[in-house]
């Protein structure tokens, strides 16, 4: 950085901000901590928007024949809400995690690219900002959260313009802190901190965001083509022009299907971080564990067309996919008798957040057994597009992703408040969660099973008044959840408010994160650890004789850990007594990516000046974020 | 290592979430068990094609139960058994056992490879097209399914009908399907053809054909649906097949065969016919009648107009269907629920239609990439006299 000018004078925004304390400071900030923060309020708010068109869904399908409201209204609201849980919750809310916890994990002080971070943060929220703004412009999308074409180009109207540009923006912000992560644990582990040393958290972390790297260009490519055939007129996935519509169901579940894993590892990570600290016990079968996460990133690049066993493929393309399908269960069902096991033996506490983990157990081996099914390829045609597959799906999701994403939030709470979440209120929150999802999602396997097509505005009654019965208890359990909603809303405002100190180390815990004050400190660690165990902060505080007997050690008296040798030849060690130099807070992510906005729109209304702002805005922003000097003082 | 931050863990045992997920699921299969009528359900299959996805479905349902009830009892084992109880000793390390890792890995691994070799061959058979069947070519529209019958028309020509597929008893069955509008894939979508007591769906598909085989038991009538979204109106596609014995087959081809009479002069009926195609200008749509988009073989029109289009249903004997407007309203007046249809038509439901269809079923009859039935702005009596010329399409 030596060529960089150190600048406090000239205009406004060729300086650098300063501010790193108080609200204003959130909108130049780098740092990975307060981002992370950003993202899970952010996701909340997401959640909330999809949770109410879930609830409109399912009031529609509440009795046969229900006029409640409109076919339009009800296929703009069920295509929102897949749209919102996957792009806009479940993935974000696995960037909060990962921006909070993986430095923090690895022994480092931010990410990688912590400007590139913001830009990450920031695509994100514009995106989901221009994803809504449809609701208000003619109409939000309409076409399914997979958009197939024809369909998707059919539709007059900017519904799916909406679709295909938005998802490009997200796309960016995905891929960019896809690049970010990568980078951050490859690069930036402590010493000591060797692959196979790692949290499993970390590990499913970079499976994920290699999963992003190598499929978000896929999509990309397919809604550019959508976007132009919507747009332009092109005919990329118009048969009567030569073009082909199974192209794009391709290109989506290239990406699709890894999606899944994306949306599910990360709370895989979370629940093996969870489960091992309350059971007072290592993860049971680290390795497999992570090889598991690593073949099913693997494999999972080998399965998509196990959507498309009805479309127009031949018996060739249904049996090879119908048996990657299979196997792909295979390191799934490794990690849940590991999880199982890590339990077995141990010495459970149940607190919130492992009655979540547990939880996530139970309900994702449920998705998983039914997922199974899919793959018997025959009966896939009789299940695929009923509510059967909507039970699976949110098994996994909701039982899976949203189960370990809460247990993880129960968890971290104290790591990132220095406050502990009320306990009572977490159990009545665990338990009407768990109650109304199995009264949601239970029903609708059998209404699946009893012919219910999924994403159908009318419930006809001709089906039979056992799946009139089944739709009707599923509405009461989507009721159930709104009032678990908020339930955790409460006890997560409260608990902020006025929870109870909770001291760095609440949970006994045994990753590096812990080892650190609660709430983290700006800088992470004043001094960065050297780690000589996996699970290092429980090695400093329990020795582990050779029959796996554990005894407390005293502390900074581990006998095979000298601390201070391993410092000495630390070259960070200095850190700790001088200046610790973190990234400078900028402007430029924020006034680069709202360029986004006039960007999206000009590619929709085909609007030239428009579109000539947003270029010389991001350029400008651009070229800002390239000259930006640092702070001034922080030269060194 | 009790932490005083945490609250204390009470000792007393309470309900575990799996024992709900357990009865939950009893009660759902029990729940099923006692529904007799569920008329498109997959659990009640009606033909090979059905029957063989089933068989290895509950193959799979059992096995799948199996590991179910190891897996959560397993979790209510652990998490009954080795709850802290508070005299805060530390359990044994235990990191990990490769034996059992390896156990778990191949022991599914082997199951799966078991289920895999009759599912990839119950694949290949049901993409196996039976020498000699019957084909019949299906065409999906925005909502609602075409059939034509190749060659069983007059001298050899296409047999052409809407909404129901009518099939012969215990027959080999192809279907060749793809998906059009107005006779061209411009502005046609993807479907999904699916009546589950026959077969298992397949996307229709516009510019391919895909097909289905199946195989028909006795004379029976079966409910279906489109199940791939297909837009606006994708809940409002619906479908059924009857399965006649061969005589009555033979009959019905013979019906479907013979062209439609007009009416006798000055009886309500010939004035729906004249109706059908000198409609009053519609607002909106300019000089539109019924033959610009329906068929009816036979039909003459007063100034001689023919009605030979095929962008709606073909109406030639739309009578001797039972449900109308993409399955989704009875023709006939039905006595016991959905099936049940008796003689008896259903006139006020055909007349609200006639008079504004895009009220009785959400379609984007006007505007860019139209779809569906526009409303045609006409008197309730002119729509009393269209049906009245309607019902007598037997």
């Amino acid at each position: 950085m030596a060529s960089t000018t150190t600048s406090d004078a000239g205009p406004l925004l060729a300086r650098r901000p300063m501010k790193t304390q108080g609200r204003w400071s959130f909108l130049t900030t780098v740092d990975h901590k307060k981002i992370g923060i950003m993202y899970f309020w952010t996701t909340l708010v997401f959640f909330a928007l999809g949770g109410f068109e879930a609830v409109f869904v399912r009031t529609q399908l509440m009795k046969a024949e229900s006029t409640f409201m409109a076919e339009e209204l009800y296929n703009q609201l069920f295509t929102m809400h897949g749209v919102t849980m996957v792009f806009l919750v479940v993935m974000p809310l696995s960037a909060a995690f990962f921006n909070y916890l993986l430095p923090l994990m690895i022994g480092a002080r931010d990410v990688a690219f912590p400007r590139l971070n913001a830009f990450s943060y920031w695509v994100y929220l514009f995106g989901g900002i221009f994803l809504y703004s449809s609701f208000f412009l003619g109409g939000a999308p309409n076409g399914g959260w997979f958009g197939y074409a024809p369909l998707s180009t059919n539709i007059p109207g900017n519904n799916m313009a909406f679709y295909a540009m938005s998802l490009q923006i997200l796309g960016i912000s995905s891929l960019a802190a896809s690049v970010n992560f990568i980078v951050t644990i490859v690069n930036m582990r402590a010493v000591g901190m060797t692959f196979m040393r790692m949290p499993v958290f970390v590990w499913m972390s970079l499976v994920v965001n290699f999963l992003l790297l190598f499929s978000l260009p896929i999509i990309t490519v397919g809604l550019i083509m959508l976007q132009f055939d919507i747009a332009l007129g092109t005919s990329f996935y118009q048969a009567s022009a030569g073009g082909d519509p199974i192209l794009w169901q391709h290109l989506f579940w290239l990406f699709g299907h890894p999606e899944v894993y994306i949306l599910i590892l990360p709370a895989m990570g979370i629940v093996s971080e969870v489960l091992p600290t309350f059971s007072k016990k290592p993860l049971f079968g680290y390795s497999f564990l992570v090889f598991a996460g690593a073949a099913i990133g693997f494999i999972g690049f080998g399965v998509w067309a196990h959507h498309m066993f009805t479309s127009a493929i031949g018996p060739v393309a249904r049996a090879s996919f119908g048996l990657s399908t299979m196997f792909i269960a295979v390191p799934t069902g490794i990690k849940i008798f590991n999880w199982v096991f890590t339990m077995i033996g141990g010495k459970i506490k149940f607190t919130t957040a492992m009655l979540f983990s547990v939880g996530f157990v139970a309900m994702f081996t449920i998705g998983g057994l039914s997922g199974v099914t899919h793959a018997i390829v025959p009966h896939d045609y009789q299940q695929t597009d009923t509510y059967w597959v909507v039970a699976h799906f949110h098994y996994v999701l909701f039982g899976g992703a949203m189960f370990g994403g809460v247990s993880g939030m129960y968890y971290w709470f104290p790591k990132v408040t220095g406050k502990l979440m009320n306990e009572t209120l977490g159990r009545l929150h665990f338990w009407t969660w768990f109650i109304g999802f199995n009264l949601t999602f239970g029903p609708m396997h059998m209404s699946g099973l009893l012919g219910q097509p999924r994403r159908t505005a009318v419930l006809p009654a001709g089906l039979g008044d056992a799946v009139v019965l089944y739709n009707l208890l599923s509405t009461l359990g989507a009721f159930v959840l709104i009032v678990s909603s908020l339930i955790f809303l409460v006890n997560l405002i409260k608990s902020i408010k006025s929870g109870e100190p909770s001291g760095n180390d609440p949970w006994d815990a045994r990753t590096l994160e812990w080892m650190t004050e609660s709430p983290t400190p700006e800088v992470n660690f004043y001094e960065i650890p050297v780690v000589a165990h996996r699970d290092e902060f429980w090695h400093r505080k329990y020795a582990e004789d050779e029959a796996g007997v554990l005894r407390p050690v005293p502390a900074g008296a581990s006998e095979d850990h000298d601390v201070d040798a391993a410092v000495a030849t630390d070259e960070h060690a200095d850190d700790g007594h001088g200046h610790i130099h973190m990234p400078d807070p900028s402007y430029w992510p924020l006034v680069m990516t709202a360029a986004f906005l006039p960007f999206g729109y000009a590619v929709i209304y085909k609007s030239a000046p428009l579109l000539l702002l947003a270029a010389v805005w991001m350029f400008a922003g651009f070229y800002g974020w390239i000259i930006e000097p640092l702070a001034a003082g922080d030269d060194d | 290592m009790r932490d005083p931050h945490l609250h204390p863990v009470p000792t007393a045992p309470r309900r575990r979430p799996v024992g709900r997920v357990v009865l939950l699921a009893l009660l759902a299969f029990a729940l099923a068990a006692c529904s007799a009528s569920a008329p498109q359900s997959v659990l009640d299959p009606q033909g090979p094609a059905a029957q063989q996805p089933d068989d290895l479905f509950r193959v799979v349902l059992l096995i799948a139960l199996v590991v179910f009830l190891v897996v959560q009892g397993l979790i209510i084992y652990a998490v009954v058994k080795f709850r802290d109880n508070g005299d805060g000793e530390l359990p044994k390390q235990v990191h990990g056992n490769t034996k059992m890792e390896l156990v778990w890995t191949i022991v599914p691994a082997l199951i799966l490879a078991g289920i895999s070799v009759p599912t990839i061959k119950a694949v290949f058979d049901l993409a196996e097209e039976p020498p000699g069947a019957m084909i019949v070519e299906v065409i999906g529209h925005s909502w609602w399914w075409e059939y034509r019958y190749p060659g069983l028309g007059p001298d050899g020509t296409d047999l052409i009908t809407a909404n129901e597929m009518v099939l012969p008893e215990n027959t080999d069955i192809t279907l060749k399907m793809t998906a059009e509008e107005s006779g061209s894939t411009a502005n046609a979508v993807i479907h999904a053809y699916w009546i589950p007591a026959l077969a298992g769906k397949q996307d229709v598909v516009p510019g391919r054909i895909t097909t289905i085989n199946l195989q028909t038991s006795g004379p029976d009538v079966y409910m279906g649906q489109c199940t791939e979204y297909c837009g606006l109106s994708h809940a409002n596609m619906r479908n059924y097949a009857t399965v006649l014995s061969a005589a009555d087959f033979d009959a019905w081809v013979e019906l479907q065969g013979t062209p439609a009479a007009m009416p006798a002069e000055g009886s309500d009926a010939a004035e729906g016919a004249r109706l059908f195609a000198q409609l009053r200008d519609v607002e909106g749509l300019g000089q539109r009648a019924c033959v610009s988009c329906h068929a009816i073989s036979g039909y003459v029109g007063p100034d001689g107009e023919v009605a030979g289009a095929g962008v709606g249903p073909d109406l030639t004997h739309l009578m001797d269907r039972e449900m109308f407007a993409g399955a989704i309203f009875d023709l006939y007046e039905t006595s016991d629920g959905w099936g049940t249809w008796t003689d008896e038509p259903n006139v006020e439901d055909l007349v609200k239609w006639v008079q504004n269809a895009p009220e009785m079923k959400a379609m984007r009859a006007t505007g860019e990439n139209a779809l569906g039935m526009p409303n045609l702005g006409l008197t309730e009596q002119e729509a009393r006299q269209i049906v009245a010329y309607l019902l007598t399409l037997k």
